[in-house]
């Protein structure tokens, strides 16, 4: 067309883009469908999903607006961006909550459509903003009838008007897609594989599809076109991937390597139950999803699991981990190999489901009756998921202890691109059943040698053998009354039951010994040290890469072991002036920090189910500094 | 098994652990512990491949006297450990012991979706209608009015009846049988092994410390014949000392008749444990003596349905068949990826 000739084309290190709109508005599809392409285009990509945890709240109302931010780039990001520079919202409530946060001179994309009466006094606006002039002059704002377009781009197709409406959000994308130079075709592989079997709606999508990237193309307003050239990763393979996704990939390659079947206990609970719809997909790798009743039945089956032998799994969340506590304790005392996965949300009680938080710390570290203790790791990002999956069962297995795996909302939903491990690269984690006596011999026990067997017997890591039933000659009980050591029969014996709590912790504590030493990113001297743990990675990576740029002393410390910590960490926390501890929670990490180490550490602290940005992590690193 | 090698042949004490028992002297649990040993050799099954699962409670002290794999979990949960194990296992032959607090009260929702999966499992409900390891408070299954030390004034909760539950759980075995009926007692956990799916047995059991002679009037040898009635599939529900009575069907009631003065077996309810509708199991197990009715013992219900344990596994091997052994490289290239190179 004859206007295309006119348009500019920018190039950009990096773009942030969120589109907004009510939570039936197909914004999550959006973002995802975005997100595919760019990391198709070779960029490095961070993702931040933002719903409401209603599945349809009332129509145009602020409580319903769903969001979908991408952070796309030329070169490596950690994070989903802390500034939009476009902002597509569907209506005048997703405008009215998301404006703040695009920059000045973003691109500003509304549906026109939605600004109604009734949409405009949803969201509190006296006057219509698409008209008062107040976002002409800030923005690059372009109003667009996105709904009467979209109708008369799918009018052949004989849709109703529901139907019809329902494919705006395709030509949002469609816009957008060629606001940053994104090929269409995985989107439109997309339609064809989801809606193949309606091509009514299959050949509506992909018109509404490229209705708006056409209108992009022609209209003369939007006449600048932004290019975000392709990251430089390493060599590899590679495919975007989602933060559960990984870690029930994660889990599925431990298993495997491990020549185990997987079974994961779990009742649905949001952020997590999504780890049971992918695994439930895999059953072809001996993957055995049993979908309790309840919570503590998903981790007592867990248990029974475990005793049977398999790679037992639980997936929940903070609310479900509480109904799991006792069970936990059953774990920790019959010391079984399992993994539980908390994928923290916003707290206490039901709190925020849908928003991210890292206040189960405690919980994960303290939250059972007695002395109790369990490894807990954590993963700090989409991809890590993965990895720590695998590192989760391997501590497990060589301990005989069940180990917490704490992710949270903003990873489990967020993602990145993932470089797929040459299989050569995993390390399959070496499982030991002890063998029975002979089966033919009549009336043994014992093991395979005829001695006695000691199902608390220990190795020098103070792990005991994991006997599993249908072993000739090895048949034992175990149970959560005190064992007494060795034989692992019930014991009330007061020696007794202080050597087996003085035997788990120490058992708990020689983790420290197999793991590897803690490493640093920076100077290992300085004036700040960020040590942070899960989801907020990025943003203090990011921080703390910038502050270094700036040529400040400053290092920044991450932690994947929250207990125990890793043998290296006071070593290294005795070499900064200041500790600082960014957690999205009131100060878990940093209680522990102080009372292990005696260090006074700073908390930046915020629990608003968001994510740090990056600015208010060197924000307070600055203020630090003085 | 490459190897066919003779089963050892086992006595009832090879089945002992080397665990002192520790129940009150007098205690009902000692008989079905008895018999529970008598009954395992006869069934042909390798002692590693039993496991008995408990939750708490007197009657979950259990798995510690038997010589065979075994955990005594947590309170009310040993149908879901038990549910994960067998999930898994498939092979194993998996006993849960219970109590009527253990398993109606706290537990009461597990044992509900155990037996509504139809697990193959074992579950027998020692049933002695008070809490025994806490000393004496009212459970579940206590009557309306019962004294105890949380219930001074008479409990007022009104009682659940484990057979109805569990038939309105869909179970595909419901049985009965009392602790001292040492016969019968056997011959029901027999029968309880050898069902495929959930197998849930109440056993009427006597605390004699916290509630001696709760069912005194079942296990009396002058009045057991006229307060119980023993059911056997395909006969007239016939009982009395005399055997001079039986329970006849009064519309979609039951009633106690005398048998001559123009009554026939022939006019009498006819037990049919195969009955695919759960009615006549869920009538009988309404049957009370307090309300002027022998009370059943024997298997209410028997039939033959698909089990949790077998279907889930099946599924592994339709996956498998229709997709081909899971391939770590496969799933991790699945769908778009791109190559830096």
């Amino acid at each position: 067309m004859s206007t295309v000739a006119s348009k500019q084309v920018s190039q950009l290190e990096d773009a942030t883009v969120r589109f907004c709109g009510d939570s039936g508005d197909g914004m999550q599809l959006a973002g995802t469908q975005l997100t595919n392409t760019s990391a198709l285009a070779g960029n490095d990509i961070a993702t931040f999903p933002d719903f409401p945890a209603e599945i349809r709240a009332p129509r145009g109302t602020k409580a319903g607006v769903s969001g979908f931010q991408i952070h796309f780039s030329s070169t490596e990001i950690f994070t989903p961006g802390d500034t939009v520079d476009a902002l597509v919202a569907m209506n005048p409530a997703a405008l009215v909550t998301n404006l703040q946060d695009l920059r000045e001179g973003g691109v500003l994309i509304v549906n026109k459509d939605a600004f109604d009466k009734k949409g405009l006094e949803q969201a509190g606006y006296t006057d219509d903003p698409t008209e008062d002039g107040s976002l002409t002059g800030k923005y690059k704002f372009h109003s667009i009838d996105m709904t009467k377009l979209t109708r008369l781009a799918v009018e052949e197709y004989g849709l109703s008007m529901k139907e019809a409406d329902r494919c705006r959000n395709f030509f949002a994308m469609g816009l957008v897609f060629w606001l940053y130079d994104r090929s269409m075709e995985p989107t439109l592989r997309f339609i064809e594989a989801k809606f193949g079997k309606k091509p009514e709606i299959a050949g509506a999508n992909t018109a509404a599809l490229k209705a708006g990237y056409h209108y992009g193309e022609t209209v003369e307003a939007m006449n600048t076109q932004y290019q975000v050239a392709p990251a430089k990763l390493g060599p590899g393979t590679y495919r975007n991937i989602m933060g559960n996704e990984a870690l029930a990939w994660g889990l599925v390659a431990a298993a495997t390597l491990s020549k185990k079947r997987l079974f994961l206990g779990a009742y649905p609970i949001t952020p997590a139950s999504d780890i049971l719809h992918e695994l439930a997909k895999h059953k072809h790798f001996n993957v055995l999803t049993f979908q309790a009743e309840d919570e503590i039945a998903a981790m007592t089956a867990t248990i029974g699991a475990a005793f049977a032998g398999e790679m037992a799994v639980t997936a929940s969340s903070g609310p479900g981990i509480a109904l799991k506590g006792e069970g936990l304790g059953l774990a920790v005392m019959t010391e079984l190999p399992m993994v539980i996965v908390n994928v923290q949300r916003g707290g206490p009680s039901t709190g925020l489901p849908t928003k991210t938080e890292q206040a189960d710390l405690f919980q994960a570290i303290f939250g059972r009756n007695g002395e109790c203790p369990m490894p807990v790791i954590a993963a700090r990002s989409p991809g890590d998921c993965f990895d720590v999956a695998q590192e989760a069962w391997r501590i497990a297995v060589r301990f005989m202890t069940p180990v917490m795996l704490l992710t949270d909302g903003y990873i489990a939903n967020g993602s990145e691109p993932w470089r797929v491990p040459p299989l050569a690269e995993l390390t399959p984690v070496e499982v030991k059943h002890p063998p029975g006596h002979d089966p033919s011999q009549a009336n043994g026990n014992g093991d395979a040698n005829g001695d006695e067997f000691l199902p608390y017997a220990r190795d020098e890591r103070l792990a005991r053998p994991w006997a599993i039933p249908g072993t000739p000659g090895l048949m034992h009980r175990i149970g959560g009354l005190e064992k007494a050591d060795g034989t692992g029969n019930v014991s009330y014996d007061p020696i007794n039951h202080q050597h087996m709590i003085d035997t788990r912790a120490k058992k708990t504590a020689l983790v420290a010994e197999d793991i590897p030493l803690q490493e640093l990113d920076g100077a290992d001297t300085g004036d700040v040290l960020v040590l942070s743990w899960g989801g907020p990675y990025g943003a203090c990576a990011t921080a703390v890469h910038r502050m270094q740029r700036a040529g400040k002393a400053v290092s920044h410390c991450h932690l994947r072991y929250l207990n125990p910590f890793p043998k290296n960490l006071g070593e290294i926390l005795g070499n900064f002036k200041t500790i600082l501890i960014p957690e999205l929670n009131l100060g878990q990490l940093r209680t522990l920090i102080r009372a292990e180490y005696l260090i006074d550490a700073v908390g930046l602290n915020k629990v608003q189910g968001k994510p740090f940005s990056v600015a208010e992590v060197v924000e307070k690193i600055e203020s630090l500094l003085g | 098994m490459a190897i066919e090698a003779p089963l050892p042949v086992l006595k009832p004490t090879d089945f002992a652990s080397n665990q002192d028992v520790r129940w009150c002297p007098g205690c009902g649990d000692y008989s079905i512990l008895a018999q529970m040993k008598k009954v395992l050799p006869t069934l042909g099954v390798p002692r590693e491949n039993i496991v008995f699962i408990s939750g708490i409670g007197c009657s979950s002290r259990f798995p510690y006297y038997m010589n065979t794999y075994g955990m005594h979990s947590i309170h009310g949960r040993a149908p879901a450990v038990a549910s994960g194990l067998k999930t898994c296992r498939p092979d194993l032959q998996v006993w849960v012991i219970t109590g009527d607090g253990d398993g109606l009260s706290i537990g009461g929702n597990h044992l509900m979706h155990c037996i509504r999966r139809n697990m193959d499992l074992n579950i027998v409900l020692f049933n002695n209608r008070i809490y025994g390891l806490t000393k004496g408070q009212y459970s579940p299954t206590s009557p309306l009015g019962k004294r105890t030390k949380s219930s001074p004034m008479g409990a007022i909760d009104n009682p659940l009846h484990p057979l109805s539950i569990a038939i309105g759980c869909e179970a595909t075995f419901v049985a009965r049988s009392i602790d001292t009926n040492i016969k019968h007692l056997a011959d029901t956990l027999k029968r309880a092994a050898e069902h495929q799916g959930t197998a849930f047995v109440e056993v009427y059991q006597n605390c004699n410390v916290f509630n001696d002679g709760a069912w005194d009037y079942a296990k009396d040898k002058d009045t057991k014949a006229d307060t119980t009635l023993e059911l056997i599939h395909g006969k007239p529900m016939i009982f009395g000392k005399d055997r001079d009575k039986g329970i006849r069907l009064n519309g979609m009631n039951p009633e106690v008749v005398e048998l001559g003065k123009g009554i026939s077996e022939d006019d009498l309810l006819f037990h049919d444990e195969k009955s695919p509708e759960p009615t006549l199991a869920y009538l009988l197990s309404r049957m009370r003596y307090e309300d002027g009715f022998p009370e059943p013992i024997g298997v209410f219900r028997a039939i033959d349905a698909p089990r949790y344990d077998v279907a889930v596994n099946d599924q592994i091997d339709e996956a498998i068949e229709a997709k081909g052994p899971g391939d770590l490289e496969k799933l991790f290239r699945s769908g778009d990826t791109w190559t830096v190179e």
